[in-house]
């Protein structure tokens, strides 16, 4: 006789899916940023002379990603530094930018790069 | 969308550019080999984390018997020049993490298609997806040692393939052949737009 299959919740899991985590402890259950956006490739700033160890209810993840961002830095590449998931890491910089602390450039989204920027990546890719 | 931006060019260090590039294909197509060839830097993983988010619930509190699990994504960097950065982002291998590439895909300059002869239709899926959505593509066959190495034209039959869409053999292990797949990528994103770039 076969084992009962499994509920909806367990379709993702399996050795391909990854271990089971709960990585939004550090951000008290909350799943989505205060703010929309955080693209991948956006790039992330902290606000010129900001001082993260004077605020109060910050996590040590929060200032890692402020002393991260004193220079231009893409949300994946915090994502990757900080070996949290990118959904965690939204979470944070949300709390951040709510604070002011951090400043987000999000990668503009009319178009395509222009024809100088293409050709600029052609001849970049060639010299590799 | 409520975006936060401020303008380039202020004062302040200057933003870079960062254009988006995947790299998809069927499981053990050679994703990961190609962004790891192409990187500068050894590539980095990141995670995205399938919740109950992904039905709309938008807190976890209170559902501590709903489980999570994540999904690695590789991704490596370009850089072009100090203003302008290429991010190579491998897509989740498995069908039922798509909605994940939805985000990926979002903004995304292109993307390369992996194809290994041996197991073609599984890239058939990624094809549909880029086709779908008019995300300009271009087909990589990687040659694996020892594989069988088919005519390009029958992969390209066997594919149904607009005649438009560029086909590269390719090895992923190779850096100079996965740039000229990149490169042929650009090259077709430029020509769909009516602007070539011309060949230095």
């Amino acid at each position: 006789m076969r084992a009962e299959p499994p509920g909806p919740q367990h379709e993702w899991l399996d050795g391909a899916a990854g271990p089971v985590v709960r990585p939004y402890t550090l951000t008290g259950g909350r799943v989505r940023p205060a703010v929309d956006g955080f693209d991948l490739v956006a790039f992330v700033l902290a606000g010129p002379g900001v001082a993260p160890s004077g605020q109060r209810g910050l996590q040590p993840e929060h200032r890692r990603l402020v002393e991260l961002a004193r220079r231009p830095v893409a949300v994946a590449d915090l994502a990757a530094a900080l070996d949290l998931a990118v959904g965690v890491v939204r979470v944070l910089l949300g709390d951040l930018l709510a604070r002011g602390l951090v400043l987000v450039h999000e990668p503009p989204t009319a178009g395509l790069p222009d024809n100088d920027i293409l050709k600029a990546v052609v001849s970049g890719l060639r010299a590799l | 969308m409520d975006y936060v931006r401020s303008d380039r060019g202020s004062s302040g260090p200057r933003l870079p550019l960062a254009l988006k590039i995947l790299i998809a294909g069927g499981f053990g197509a050679g994703k990961t080999t190609l962004v790891s060839a192409l990187s500068e830097v050894r590539p980095l993983q990141t995670e995205e984390v399938l919740t109950s988010v992904s039905i709309g619930t938008d807190d976890l509190s209170g559902v501590e018997a709903k489980t999570t699990t994540t999904v690695a994504m590789d991704f490596g960097r370009i850089t072009i020049n100090e203003d302008l950065q290429v991010y190579l982002f491998g897509t989740p291998g498995q069908d039922r993490f798509w909605f994940l590439w939805d985000e990926l895909a979002f903004g995304a300059l292109g993307a390369v298609v992996l194809a290994d002869t041996r197991r073609l239709a599984d890239c058939f899926p990624s094809i549909d997806y880029f086709e779908q959505r008019g995300i300009p593509f271009v087909v990589g066959v990687n040659c694996f040692d020892g594989s069988r190495r088919f005519g390009i034209e029958a992969v390209r039959q066997a594919l149904d393939l607009d005649p438009e869409v560029p086909m590269v053999l390719c090895d992923a292990r190779d850096r100079q052949s996965a740039k000229l797949v990149l490169i042929s990528l650009v090259e077709h994103v430029a020509r769909q737009r009516g602007e070539p770039v011309p060949v230095a």
